[in-house]
């Protein structure tokens, strides 16, 4: 009887706890990451009305998401309309990979950005790319949410 | 475990006891051998002088902690307390009592005596092996006096090499980037020290990112990452004169640059439209070669210590993994099959190991394998570390931890660690700041 007791509120409290914990982890992640590939507006720029500054990749990979290509095209829209604007794609990578890796990587995704634009008519001599590897995040978090936050191209005036 | 060790015992009792002491640094040292360092003697008047000259009043004293310092961090010897010495440092220099140095159990003993003649610091040291009532070691040298430090690690080199037979690694220097600031915008400085944290000289102000400084086979030059300009490409830096230039003219990001082991070429990766491949220029005719053409990031090229191969980080497998190729691209073969992703693989000046870091399941590791891929060993397991640099002698190795921050975002720290080849003597170095991307140089003497 007493044993029984001690089992029933032993479960309350695992349940209890069980229930608050997914709602901790839920909150952190709810409609923010779409597989590991960020998907918040969190730390986003915009370079016009309704233009987002930057594109998010998953671990390891430099292919642009349905939503990246949407994003690149507004952005391929907004400077053709602006030729007179020049532009840096810089390249980003998270923390967890080696140093020199991770500059290649950058390098390969700011590209990757750029190569996306200039199939929408943005002429090649008015972007630039610079990869900085995991040396400036935006999130200095370790946790997932932040890496997906600082794998990213960004799209920066020039001049 | 017990059993092994035992039979380690068993193996080396009888060598023990016929011939003169010996290190093994081929194995964990689990009873470093204990050593007796004598402070060096100064006559009154040496010590005068050198008070004035270096601002440190004993100096003998001072040289002789350089030495316990080097012993105790190298994991295989135990500085014994000098509070329990009998014997006083001059009369011991000259003849030992070796009853009263076998009575606090040393094994060793190391004697000696600096004198300040002709404006030059004269140190003569010995090394005495206590239970056979012998001499080891009897040597004398003199230079500059500010230069006392290194009289420290170079008497500290001949010992080890006595006593294990390999050369030792103290006489050197770690040249690696100083970080400080937020971790979304870290100011990066190249800072230059000697091996055990002193001395420490910045050699970059910190207004543009500087990142995988490395020595050049004379210690002379450094080659490393500069984001001068927004332009990230490798440069070359004079560490005498200071002169800084940029290796080479290439229309897009240079970087992972390393010497050749005759230093007369720089072997580093070039990206341009999204692809990185393995480069080298000839510093003397300037002369640039295309080593690797692959699709895939091809990075991290490291020579092996006679020239005539490189291995490499590549994700041509679809993820890192290492390679090794003759040095003029061809034959290019994986070597890293295990579980999980290889990068950073850097060749022992031994020529035998190939020293890497692997992540695997959100851990990194520092291990080694050979240089055809077998053998693996994992050395340590964080949350982050890379980055592996090899001691001269190829016995340790230096690397770079980072922390894991707190939910706030807080709490990012960056170190330099050592480890035995072993696996054991895990150390932190330190850094007068936090540190990243360390590289170790070759002995400065001999």
């Amino acid at each position: 009887m007493n044993l029984g007791k001690i089992f029933r509120n032993i479960l309350l409290v695992t349940l209890a706890c069980l229930a608050l914990s997914a709602c901790a982890t839920q909150k952190k992640s709810t409609g923010q990451m779409q597989g590991d590939v960020y998907t918040g507006t969190d730390t986003v720029e915009y370079l016009a009305s309704g233009v987002p500054d930057r594109v998010f990749f998953a671990t390891n990979e430099s292919i642009l998401t349905t939503k990246s290509r949407d994003t690149l095209r507004k952005q391929a829209a907004w400077m053709r309309k602006n030729s007179d604007l020049t532009f840096v794609i810089e390249g980003h990578a998270d923390e967890r990979g080696t140093r020199e890796y991770n500059l290649a990587l950058g390098e390969r995704r700011a590209n990757a950005a750029k190569d996306y634009l200039m199939t929408y008519g943005v002429s090649g001599n008015r972007l630039s790319v610079i990869s900085y590897g995991k040396e400036r995040p935006v999130n200095s978090g370790s946790n997932p949410l932040a890496w997906s936050q600082n794998r990213r191209s960004v799209t920066v005036k020039a001049n | 475990m017990i059993f092994r060790y035992l039979l380690i015992l068993i193996i080396l009792f009888p060598i023990k006891a016929f011939s003169l002491i010996e290190v093994d640094i081929t194995r964990g040292n689990l009873s470093p051998l204990p050593v007796a360092v004598s402070p060096l003697s100064v006559d009154s008047e040496s010590k005068k002088s050198f008070e004035k000259l270096l601002k440190k009043k004993n100096i003998g004293a001072e040289i002789s902690l350089v030495v316990e310092n080097n012993l105790l961090k190298s994991g295989l010897f135990n500085p014994l307390d000098k509070d329990a010495f009998l014997q006083n440092p001059n009369i011991a220099h000259l003849k030992p009592r070796f009853e009263d140095w076998a009575l606090i159990k040393a094994q060793a003993l190391i004697t000696g005596t600096v004198t300040l003649a002709d404006e030059k610091l004269r140190v003569e040291f010995r090394l005495w092996d206590v239970l056979a009532g012998k001499e080891m070691i009897a040597l004398a040298f003199t230079t500059v006096p500010t230069n006392w430090r290194r009289v420290g690690h170079i008497i500290t080199d001949k010992v080890y090499e006595r006593l294990t037979g390999e050369k030792g690694y103290f006489d050197t220097r770690i040249i690696y980037v100083a970080e400080e600031g937020k971790k979304t915008n870290r100011i990066k400085k190249l800072a230059i020290m000697d091996q055990d944290g002193f001395n420490t000289k910045y050699l970059t102000l910190g207004n543009e990112l500087v990142l995988t400084p490395r020595f050049n086979p004379t210690n002379q030059m450094v080659t490393y990452l500069s984001y001068f300009r927004n332009l990230p490409r490798v440069y070359l830096l004079d560490i005498e004169t200071g002169i800084q230039e940029v290796v080479g003219d290439f229309p897009g990001m240079t970087f992972a640059p390393r010497f050749s082991p005759d230093g007369k070429k720089i072997i580093m990766s070039f990206a341009m439209d999204g692809n990185s491949d393995i480069y080298t220029m000839d510093l003397e005719n300037r002369v640039v070669e295309k080593i690797t053409n692959h699709p895939s990031i091809d990075t991290s090229p490291s020579y092996s210590p006679n020239g005539k191969y490189i291995c490499f980080n590549s994700d041509r497998s679809g993820y890192q993994q290492i390679y090794v190729m003759k040095s003029n691209g061809r034959n290019v073969k994986r070597i890293s099959f295990g579980k999980g992703i290889y990068g950073t693989p850097v060749w022992s000046p031994r020529g035998d190991l190939i020293a890497f870091t692997k992540m695997h399941k959100g851990k990194f590791y520092i291990g080694v394998m050979r240089t055809d891929g077998s053998g693996e060993r994992l050395l340590t397991e964080n949350y982050y570390q890379e980055a592996p640099s090899w001691s001269p002698n190829g016995r340790v190795l230096i690397f770079y931890r980072e922390t894991k921050t707190d939910e706030m975002g807080e709490g990012f720290s960056a170190k330099l660690w050592s480890i035995d080849l072993t696996g054991y003597n895990e150390r932190l170095v330190d850094t007068e700041t936090d540190a990243s991307d360390p590289s170790w140089s070759s002995l400065l003497s001999n």
